[in-house]
């Protein structure tokens, strides 16, 4: 079986979000990058379906260089070996249709990647990926399962959740709860040596050219907090209701 | 030129979102005068569809009904419907079903897409949006080389407007052979929906613990709001992950939140700091919440909560 992780390199949750360049550009200074969270989950999914069906898992991530130690890591926590599309990666459009050449290219039973990242937000390379190599694709995936030649997936959605079977090949984009948070693989010692000399193979991209950033800017700061005494709560009723008009 | 809005339904019936989209579509199309589509799939009464031609929708076509989870139908048939009827601009409000077929969409047609839509264009040629990025630390001023473009509304962000207009039927019908099975489908039973709420009750480790939660159900009752959770509590099991709002989690834009022995890492503020009203209720003086918060209180839930109870209770009576 072989397995394709899509990853994206973010700044760390922890990091403040700085501009420059006139605000067109997202300020790197400082940032250090990590495995977009969601990706992660998928990640550690993949090592335990290799070790339970030995699979053979490669990450896959478009980006410049600077994203190497990041494919690196994933290579710790044990992926086999990682691909880098060596591209700015502007915009979703420009990713998905640069993963969907190797993915189209290579084939693989099961794509995963996260459901969104953790610095544009954008959640749809899954989705453009799927159309574009004509797979099946279910989204913010909390549960996966091998039955045979088919997958049992369980997703979220409005209200609840639902668990649906397909067969295989399919992608599958994750988030929290595709394995928990207390069972996300960390790279130990050995992974981090064997990492060194796993392949990190680097490929040639197309520039696409669909949407421009213009500029960033932030929200504007709140107010000072107004503070209610705590044997004053129907006042903070009073003024919700009546200034506020939010209750 | 033609807007298409679709309109979801959740088993036959629309939510505030499906009229929030079809607000902001039908504005757009007004200023531009344009023509607008309203795309409803599945079952729906002919009383709930009348309740969409209160916000806008006129035309409006109604299809077969699909399972939302089979994104290559879904995406197949809003695609045979452009060609026949030359769409070149989209609407979506941001929901599980549309992040499937929405990007799908946009790969058929060769489109652009946007996400976390947050207000009308600044521009139609080209098309300039304003939407969210960085988990809501940030804005981002984005704009399309492409003929047909998506525009993906971030829930809670435009808000609904009435616009009363006559309803004019048509059908659309397409093949769906679905590889797909349906095993099961978990319904949380009845509660208020926790991206498109309202009022949002939130509460922390400051809880204590799972069984104290009665205390934030009680409040979310009686606000009809929706209850939420920081990471730590989905992480030791309190709360379920769909409730945990902040960075890793949902991000949410309610009128009012309430945080409750919630510090305010910043991972969570991220989650929620489009929310119009924050207010914070903290043992902690020096919570970082409080920087962020409108309005706050020192104090300990146990005391607090059930008299916020008491005196939300006087006023709705």
């Amino acid at each position: 079986m072989k397995i394709a992780v899509c990853i994206s390199c973010v700044p760390d949750t922890t990091s403040k979000i700085n501009f420059t360049k006139n605000n067109t550009e997202f300020n790197k200074e400082g940032i250090q990058f990590i495995i977009n969270p969601n990706d992660e989950f998928g990640l550690t999914k993949a090592i335990f379906i290799k070790e339970q069906n030995q699979a053979e898992v490669i990450v896959v991530s478009v980006g410049e260089s600077s994203i190497e130690p990041v494919l690196r890591k994933a290579l710790a926590i044990g992926a086999d070996s990682a691909v880098r599309i060596d591209n700015k990666a502007k915009d979703s459009i420009c990713v998905a249709k640069n993963l969907s050449s190797y993915l189209a290219e290579n084939k693989f039973d099961l794509i995963i990647m996260g459901k969104e990242s953790a610095d544009y937000n954008g959640g749809v390379v899954h989705g453009i990926v799927a159309e574009n190599i004509g797979m099946q694709f279910v989204n913010a995936c909390v549960g996966l399962e091998i039955s045979d030649d088919s997958y049992i997936i369980e997703r979220e959605m409005e209200g609840g959740t639902e668990k649906v079977k397909i067969k295989s090949p399919v992608i599958i984009a994750g988030q929290k709860g595709l394995v928990e948070e207390k069972d996300l693989k960390i790279p130990n010692m050995r992974g981090i040596m064997q990492a060194r000399t796993k392949p990190l193979n680097v490929l040639e991209s197309e520039n696409f050219d669909f949407i421009q950033s213009i500029e960033f800017n932030k929200p504007s700061e709140n107010k000072e907090c107004v503070f209610i005494d705590e044997e004053n709560v129907a006042e903070l009723v009073k003024i919700l209701n009546e200034k506020e008009k939010v209750l | 030129m033609k807007i298409l809005v679709f309109a979801e339904n959740w088993d036959g019936i629309f939510k505030k979102s499906s009229f929030e989209a079809v607000s902001y579509s039908r504005e757009l199309a007004e200023q531009n005068n344009y023509e607008l589509i309203t795309l409803c799939f599945n079952n729906v009464s002919k009383e709930e569809l009348n309740k969409l031609s209160k916000y806008g929708s006129s035309i409006v076509i109604t299809t077969n009904p699909i399972h939302k989870v089979d994104s290559i139908s879904m995406s197949k048939m809003i695609s045979d419907i452009t060609i026949e009827n030359d769409i070149q601009l989209f609407v979506f409000s941001s929901t599980y079903s549309s992040k499937m077929f929405a990007p799908r969409l946009s790969a058929k047609l060769n489109s652009s897409i946007f996400t976390n839509v947050v207000q009308l264009p600044s521009s139609l040629n080209p098309l300039k949006l304003k939407k969210k990025v960085f988990s809501s630390k940030a804005f981002e001023i984005a704009k399309s080389s492409s003929e047909k473009n998506i525009i993906m509304l971030h829930p809670n962000s435009y808000g609904v407007k009435e616009f009363s207009s006559d309803l004019k039927l048509s059908e659309f019908t397409t093949e769906s052979n679905t590889e797909i099975e349906i095993i099961n489908i978990e319904k949380s039973s009845g509660k208020v929906n926790l991206s498109e709420a309202d009022i949002v009750v939130s509460a922390g480790r400051g809880m204590k613990g799972p069984e104290n939660w009665v205390l934030i159900e009680e409040l979310a009752n009686c606000l009809n709001a929706a209850t939420a959770c920081s990471k730590p509590v989905s992480d030791i099991g309190w709360r379920p992950h769909s409730e945990h709002v902040g960075q890793t989690g949902k991000t949410v834009a309610p009128n009012l939140y309430f945080a409750i022995g919630i510090s305010g890492a910043i991972q969570h503020l991220a989650g929620v700091n489009s929310s119009k009203v924050m207010v914070a209720i903290n043992t902690d003086p020096e919570a970082s919440f409080f920087k962020a918060a409108h309005y706050g209180i020192v104090g300990d839930a146990f005391d607090v909560v059930p008299k916020l109870i008491e005196e939300i209770k006087n006023i709705k009576n």
